[in-house]
């Protein structure tokens, strides 16, 4: 029997309404019901687990190389996010040092898939209020990143490129030819989403007060990324906890005091140009060198030696059969995903397998924050709110 | 051919114009979604249709073979008469409309002149008010009928929608009532004729309403928007939209745009056949125009929209009425 609201006695006049799980709106299968006061929402309450697939527990049965598969699927807008996350927890576990290239290649990929990840974002917030050219718009642009990642990975979202100890394979020559492209692009198409919505004064209308966030309460729910950002909280971990080599990087960290849809709406867009900024000096500094770490226990040998020399053969065939073994201990590992706080928290008894694998989901804890964004607001605006956050069912329901 | 008799002639006439401007009209309406899909696809860098036929002219009645071939789905709960009359109510009223429009001057069969038009009521633009208002009831019976708290809430945000842009539509276009000095869709055209001379001077410039009544054009065009339901006040959207659209179409150009009135040349069957030529063009300018801005622009939030209509276009219409009353006194005294 799901979950419902009770009508308060004396209250019986207010309408009960069920949105979703199947609404459109709602971005995958949350369901919300709402208690109305004519159409001004009183009470609401969030009902999560439409998704639920077990990610978690299911990481215990694996290998630490068959998870990364298993990540994809959480968060399936930023999946080389959430590979890096892992391996990055991973790697920590196993005190493993990274080569640069791969570093390099890991932070360019990763900011592509944040610029694909709001892509994705903008484009089905602003068809929820009625905008449905730029949906459009977005996704011919989100087609070129993912053709990059299906370039470099072989697969446009399902990527699971990054692996413990570096990259799968190399990526291929001239790969970077289409991504150098795309960089001197997309600025105009983000000045074109911008003419469409920024100034627009019904876009305005909507957004502008609506979903009200304070600074305090952000903290309070544990809101990360964007939505933080637009409460007027500077604190990006890319920037506070650098990891990859990102403290290399120049780039700033948008942010808005407003707190509102439109706060969220222009930090997005900001750090689109902002992930622009450090997919160039990616490009321009790309060092030269191997894609993966130099530890035989751990690394896929490459092919070529595995066929010629018997250790090769023997890391191999122990790699396979039976994966890595990292130390006992556990680590907190946590990434800037395009929707916040993206945290691993792994313990390892030895095994090739995790022995447990909490994952910190960014999008279930700015979930927390609807409640406050819609109470005392219209219905159309919970639409407007819901976009704002940015949840990923997946990563909410695990 | 014998000759009929005066009434049997009439008779004739009007059937066979009622056939053809329903043929047109079902025909326009068909194709209207058509060139939705297509416009809206190019502004959007997409395709739309164009599987069936060439370019997918094909596809409305690809659609309509669909529709005819498509279980229809009653549900449950739903009270059965109200639910079946809703849509026929909707599109009936909706082609009601079109009965009063001129569309052209005139012509001649055997020294009996008829008017491009089904039926010339000399309060036509009052009908046309009376009938599209008579629209609320669809939305309001279909929205209670489905009994379902969404359907239920679309229907009684339409409904309040309707009502108020219907003022403030109606407010617009007094003022070009007041200039032309009659109800009459054909006289209020006949006004618009020839070009606009400021005391000897010739502007060339067409004597549409648009160049005297500006304001008023644009609450008309804003309001008429909303009473159908189009982006960006399509909170409840629906398909009998687009002969509405066709009818305030129509509306605009005989009220703002001289209706049928632009250059005339040529033989004598070309001057007869030009204004209907220039009224669909004007109208087509319009259906253009509401199907662009559905590929650009958001949508209203309900609150917005109704204080918008109430804070915004009514006031805004009730001082063009002001101002035109004044100058139209000012001119005849």
């Amino acid at each position: 029997m799901p979950v419902t609201l009770e009508k308060i006695p004396g209250q019986e006049e207010r309408v009960i309404l069920n949105m979703g799980p199947q609404h459109p709106s709602t971005h995958g299968v949350l369901r919300l019901v709402l208690e109305l006061e004519g159409e001004t929402v009183v009470r609401s309450l969030y009902d999560i687990g439409y998704l639920h697939t077990g990610f978690e527990k299911s990481f215990e049965a694996k290998t630490y190389t068959q998870c990364i598969t298993l990540t994809d699927r959480m968060d399936y807008l930023a999946p080389l996010s959430n590979n890096l996350g892992f391996c990055l927890a991973t790697e920590k576990l196993l005190e493993l040092e990274i080569p640069p290239t791969a570093q390099w290649i890991r932070v360019l990929l990763t900011e592509l898939t944040r610029i694909q990840s709001h892509l994705v974002w903008l484009g089905s917030h602003a068809i929820d209020l009625g905008a449905m050219s730029v949906f459009l718009y977005c996704f011919r642009e989100r087609e070129i990143l993912e053709t990059i990642f299906e370039n470099v990975a072989g697969q446009r979202m399902m990527t699971s490129y990054f692996r413990v100890g570096g990259l799968a394979v190399e990526p291929p020559l001239g790969w970077l030819k289409p991504v150098e492209k795309f960089v001197r692009e997309f600025p105009d198409h983000l000045r074109e989403y911008e003419d469409l919505l920024t100034k627009n004064p019904i876009w305005l209308e909507r957004t502008v007060g609506v979903g009200k966030v304070s600074a305090e309460d952000a903290v309070a729910i544990g809101l990360s990324g964007p939505s933080l950002r637009g409460s007027g909280v500077k604190w990006d971990i890319r920037k506070n906890q650098p990891y990859s080599s990102y403290e290399k990087f120049e780039f700033d960290v948008p942010t808005r005091s407003e707190g509102d849809v439109y706060a969220r709406y222009l930090v997005r867009l900001e750090e689109m140009r902002q992930s622009l900024r450090i997919v160039r000096q990616a490009i321009d500094g790309m060092p030269e060198g191997r894609v993966r770490a130099n530890a035989p226990h751990i690394v896929m040998p490459d092919r070529e030696e595995m066929k010629t020399s018997i250790e090769g053969l023997i890391y191999h065939f122990k790699l396979v059969t039976e994966g890595f073994h990292p130390p006992i201990g556990e680590v907190y590992q946590a990434i800037e995903s395009p929707r916040g706080e993206l945290g691993f928290y792994m313990v390892s008894d030895g095994s090739p397998k995790p022995f447990r694998c909490h994952v910190r989901a960014p999008s279930f804890a700015n979930l927390q924050s609807l409640g406050k964004m819609i109470e005392g607001r219209l219905i159309a605006d919970v639409v407007a709110c819901i976009g704002s956050i940015d949840i990923i069912l997946g990563e909410v329901d695990r | 051919m014998a000759t009929l008799s005066d009434t049997e002639l009439f008779l004739l006439v009007t059937m066979i114009k009622i056939a053809v401007v329903m043929f047109v009209l079902m025909t326009t309406v068909a194709y209207l979604s058509w060139l939705e899909r297509k416009v809206v696809a190019h502004i959007q860098s997409r395709w739309g249709p164009y599987l069936v036929g060439p370019h997918g002219l094909l596809q409305p009645l690809a659609d309509g073979v669909k529709f005819l071939f498509k279980e229809d789905i009653v549900p449950l709960e739903v009270d059965r008469v109200v639910y079946w009359l809703a849509p026929f109510l909707s599109f009936a009223l909706a082609f009601l409309s079109i009965a009063v429009i001129p569309f052209g001057g005139t012509f001649t069969i055997q020294g009996r002149t008829f008017n491009f038009q089904i039926t010339d009521v000399n309060v036509g633009l009052l009908f046309i008010f009376a009938v599209t208002s008579l629209g609320v009831y669809s939305i309001v019976l279909a929205g209670w009928s489905a009994n379902s708290k969404y359907s239920f809430f679309g229907g009684l945000r339409s409904s309040a929608q309707m009502i108020s842009y219907e003022t403030a539509m109606g407010l617009a276009v007094v003022g070009t009532l007041m200039i032309a000095g009659t109800l009459s869709l054909r006289g209020i055209v006949d006004g618009q004729s020839g070009t606009w001379v400021i005391g000897t001077f010739n502007t060339y410039l067409p004597r549409w309403n648009i160049f005297v009544q500006p304001v008023g054009f644009f609450v008309y065009l804003t309001a008429a928007v909303a009473e159908t339901n189009r982006i960006p006040f399509d909170l409840p959207e629906g398909e009998a939209e687009y002969s509405n659209m066709v009818t305030v179409s129509c509306l605009a150009t005989l009220l703002f745009f001289g209706g049928w009135h632009g250059p005339l040349f040529g033989p004598g069957w070309l001057r007869m056949l030009l204004p209907i030529f220039w009224f669909c063009l004007k109208v087509f300018c319009f259906l253009f125009f509401y199907i662009w801005m559905r590929g650009t622009l958001p949508r209203f939030r309900y609150d917005q929209l109704m204080s918008f209509g109430w804070k915004f276009l009514l006031p805004l219409g009730l001082l063009n009425v002001l101002a035109t009353s004044f100058v139209v006194a000012w001119l005849s005294a």
